[in-house]
């Protein structure tokens, strides 16, 4: 597999993350050297192997839905950059 | 014993010290807060110290617990309540523990004392401790030296008697190469041994919290004391827990035990003196007892590799919280929802951060998914596979740690790629999900005239086999002295 390009700028629009141009140009050339060396997994023959996503032997884990102590609000409260009204304070989405 | 001493002293001796009634928690709690302000302005290890809730613990602390008394040092990022908890970096800017992980509510039921926020790479992602927001921990037996990472802080601590042990994490490597470079005892314990619930997320599927020590018994005590299933940890493993410390008594030799040596962790590019102790360790072994067998781990070439999908990939997502919205930093005035996320992150996070956020979001995303991130967890099938035919014949692996010593501060930060080939020996553990132990196993004389550095030894076992671990860790340790030098960090 001939390693495929990286959009930094793009990738990191993706990321929410804003870059400055000095930033982009450096990580353009450093993710495009270790895209190139991940990429390097095309050759391995995985035909018929099934992905491992962890390797717990536990699959679904229920527990009984039940309610418990939890935080107060003011607790789940208490690290919010800025809150109002008991609320945390979101920046606006609708203008 | 004069105070000046104590903080020389294994937790083992500790725990025995104070039950005999030769000094309490409290004077051993001042001695260690002594030796941290003589070692601090050279070694950098810690990121905050709280020694007035340390003090209250200590004065009523129960002695005849299996830690009772016994001070612990935290990577900074395992929540302990009230406390910061900012990874080393700038987005968790005032953030202070709602809550105790249950590694930390275990300890303290144990009787221990967590103290300190011990410094490591920005959200454990790198392997020096120079990617902290906070600046670079020094290593104790060489100050222009790095200590390894990212559980940086931990292991130069331990190593320079600034802290008795210390908690580490471990997703690629973290508290077993740190352990190498500053000549401590590293566990990575099996994924699912040690609940992750309070430990924040780097990569989910790979991250285990384990003890970095001075002794194998000092791990084995502190392993005891974390271990089992939690419920609020859905990967934790519902398995019983043996009495890791009682598995210790009696291990003299390894008679018995077939050791397997991986013919590909023995590659170009392992400097001369590692490969020399780390043979000489083998050779310790077998005169030990145990039977040296050559087996073959055929993936290890593409571990590094797939652990640069994976752990990114995991890490994109779990980072993906910090928003500026329920804690940390928070870009101020922005123009919009966008511009809101954009620069809080980019002002939060530190550049290793975010080329791996970069990478991860990159893998994961369309038309790249199944290329990239699909595959890699393909070939995670396979390097385990390996692991579980090579446990077939043997019943530990020995291998190094990393295939070189301490290297100097700045000497490696330009080349990425350079600086991730380097855990080419710890990943695959934590790919394989298996529990893996660094100690002490030699010294390099070669770096520069008068200096020496530690050189580690690694051993892996079974998944679920840390008491087996530990005896063989136990039985070389005891047949040797490297684990009772002391570095020479002078201030």
């Amino acid at each position: 597999m001939a390693a495929p390009e990286i959009d930094v700028r793009y990738v990191a629009q993706l990321a929410r993350l804003q870059l400055t141009e000095d930033e982009v140009r450096t990580f353009q050339d450093q993710l495009g050297q270790i895209v190139d060396f991940v990429a390097s997994l095309g050759r391995v023959d995985v035909s018929g192997v099934e992905p491992t996503a962890h390797t717990s032997d536990v699959w679904n884990v229920f527990r009984e839905d039940v309610a418990k102590d939890s935080f107060t609000a003011a607790e789940a409260l208490a690290n919010a950059p800025r809150q109002a009204n008991g609320l945390f304070s979101v920046t606006k989405v609708l203008e | 014993m004069s105070p000046q001493e104590i903080p020389f002293l294994t937790v083992a001796e500790l725990r025995d010290a104070y039950r005999r009634g030769d000094f309490t928690p409290r004077e051993a709690l001042d001695a260690l807060l002594a030796r941290i302000e003589q070692t601090e302005p050279a070694l950098q290890a810690y990121l905050d110290r709280n020694p007035d809730a340390a003090r209250a613990a200590a004065a009523s602390a129960d002695v005849q617990l299996p830690l009772g008394g016994v001070p612990i040092g935290i990577k900074d990022l395992i929540n302990v309540q009230g406390e910061p908890c900012g990874c080393a970096s700038r987005i968790l800017a005032g953030y202070r523990a709602p809550y105790d992980a249950t590694a930390i509510a275990r300890l303290r039921g144990a009787g221990a004392i967590p103290f300190g926020r011990l410094n490591m790479d920005e959200f454990a992602m790198g392997s020096s401790t120079e990617n902290s927001a906070f600046g670079v921990t020094r290593n104790p037996w060489d100050l222009e030296r790095v200590p390894g990472g990212s559980s940086g802080g931990s292991a130069a601590s331990v190593a320079a008697h600034s802290a008795f042990a210390a908690l580490g994490s471990d997703t690629g490597g973290s508290i077993r190469q740190p352990a190498g470079f500053c000549g401590c005892v590293g566990l990575k314990p099996t994924y699912g041994r040690v609940s992750r619930y309070g430990l924040v997320a780097f990569a989910s599927s790979l991250d285990q919290i384990g003890p970095v020590t001075r002794t194998v018994e000092d791990a084995a005590l502190l392993l005891g004391a974390m271990a089992g299933w939690d419920e609020r940890d859905s990967t934790s493993l519902n398995a019983p827990v043996p009495d890791y410390g009682a598995a210790l008594s009696g291990v003299k030799d390894l008679r018995g035990i077939r050791l397997g040596l991986p013919k590909e962790y023995f590659i170009a590019g392992i400097a001369p003196a590692v490969e020399t102790a780390v043979r000489a360790a083998v050779q310790q072994c077998e005169s030990l007892g145990a039977e040296i067998v050559e087996i073959s781990l055929p993936h290890t070439e593409h571990a590094v590799a797939v652990y640069y999908i994976i752990a990114t990939a995991e890490a994109s997502a779990n980072l993906a919280r910090f928003d500026g919205v329920r804690y940390g930093h928070r870009a101020d005035k922005p123009k919009d929802l966008l511009d809101h996320y954009g620069r809080t992150r980019a002002e939060g996070f530190g550049p290793e951060v975010k080329r791996r956020i970069i990478l991860g979001t990159y893998v994961l995303s369309s038309g790249y998914h199944d290329a990239f991130y699909l595959r890699a967890q393909k070939v995670r099938t396979l390097i385990r596979r390996d692991f579980l035919a090579a446990f077939q014949q043997v019943d530990a692996i020995v291998c190094p740690v990393s295939p070189v010593s301490a290297f100097k501060i700045g000497e490696r930060t330009a080349d990425p790629l350079q600086m991730y080939l380097a855990d080419i020996f710890t990943i695959a553990a934590n790919l394989a999900g298996l529990p893996g132990i660094s100690l002490p196993c030699g010294f390099d004389a070669s770096t520069a005239p008068g200096k020496t550095l530690p050189i580690g030894l690694q051993f892996l076992a079974p998944s679920l086999g840390e008491d087996r671990l530990l005896r063989i860790a136990h039985a070389y340790e005891q047949s040797t002295d490297w684990h009772r030098r002391r570095p020479p960090l002078s201030v």
